[in-house]
């Protein structure tokens, strides 16, 4: 199926958010993730069910002010 | 020593982590300015990206307390997610609440801010919020919570110092029990030295540390600013008069004639 990832669509072989993180790359416990908006946290993503079209955010601490 | 939700720190100065020349400047400068609170944001990670781990390895190796904002954010659904995802990834209730609401000057709004305070502190967060000096806004957010307040003096990154004293020195008077955080605006020593002589708790700084020609140094001058405001607010700073007044005693003068 076909999601959104920050921003880009992505083609994911899996069907949840924690499996799609591994399968994308993205792996460290500095990471906090939505799924069309809502937070997901990191020890709901193994139960976290993706369906087609979903938007998902992926961030990681940056430099702020 | 500055209570801020219980927190007990020592140095008023809050330093932002962004703009630096380099990594290493960025830690030279904290070092410095000897703060003990640092603002930190979330961002979108590069896919296979390890530019969030390396960054958050270096604030963490830096030891001091992480203040993460909601920059960016123009909606109360936004700040409200965002701040549940840096809750999770930076593990604190603290959060620097920014809702902007207009793009050219950075102007938080309002009244989507006062509404995303009250959702967060009502969730247990321990709400920073950044906001303008009106002084009934102000109140609203106590209401909603917060217990710290971050009214600009200027505009985000504009140097340009405190524009509305009398706006500033009336939120002080009204709260006396509430800390008072300058959030941004701030240009110069100077700024930073003149809000603090009237009772504000600490300054936070950024733009003004991390693009002087040398941030290490500026950031030991903005240390030494808001130390010396300090100790001048708490000294108690003569009034200014209309008319002079002679120092050296007028009895005793010779007379010649």
């Amino acid at each position: 199926m076909q999601v959104v990832v920050n921003g880009e669509r992505r083609q994911a072989s899996v069907d949840t958010l924690a499996a799609l993180m591994t399968e994308l790359g993205y792996i460290g416990n500095w990471l906090a993730t939505a799924l069309n908006g809502e937070v997901v946290p990191a020890t709901e993503r193994q139960n976290c069910r993706l369906a087609e079209g979903d938007q998902i955010e992926i961030l990681a601490p940056m430099k702020g002010g | 020593m500055l209570d801020l939700y219980g927190a007990k720190v020592s140095s008023r100065l809050l330093l932002g982590t962004a703009q630096y020349p380099s990594p290493a400047i960025l830690m030279q400068a904290v070092q410095e300015s000897a703060t003990e609170i640092v603002t930190v944001s979330l961002r979108r990670e590069s896919v296979g990206g390890k530019a969030g781990g390396q960054f958050w390895a270096l604030i963490q190796d830096l030891g001091v307390r992480v203040l993460p904002n909601t920059a960016g954010c123009h909606s109360v659904k936004e700040a409200v997610t965002t701040a549940k995802m840096a809750r999770e990834v930076f593990s604190t209730n603290w959060i620097k609440l920014e809702v902007i609401g207009n793009h050219d000057t950075l102007q938080p709004d309002v009244f989507a801010l006062v509404e995303a305070a009250r959702i967060l502190a009502a969730d247990g967060f321990n709400v920073f919020p950044y906001t303008t000096e009106d002084l009934v806004v102000a109140e609203r957010l106590l209401d909603a919570g917060c217990k710290v307040l971050m009214p600009w003096c200027a505009p985000i990154g504009s140097a340009q110092g405190p524009q509305n004293l009398a706006a500033l020195r009336s939120l002080r008077g009204h709260f006396p029990g509430v800390p008072l955080i300058v959030d941004a605006g701030i240009g110069r020593p100077s700024h930073a030295v003149a809000v603090m002589e009237l009772g504000f708790d600490a300054v936070l700084l950024n733009t003004a540390v991390a693009k002087a020609g040398n941030p290490v140094a500026m950031a030991a001058a903005f240390a030494q600013a808001i130390a010396a405001g300090r100790a001048a607010y708490l000294a108690e700073p003569l009034e200014p008069r209309d008319m002079a007044v002679p120092s050296t005693p007028v009895i005793g003068q010779a007379v010649f004639s």
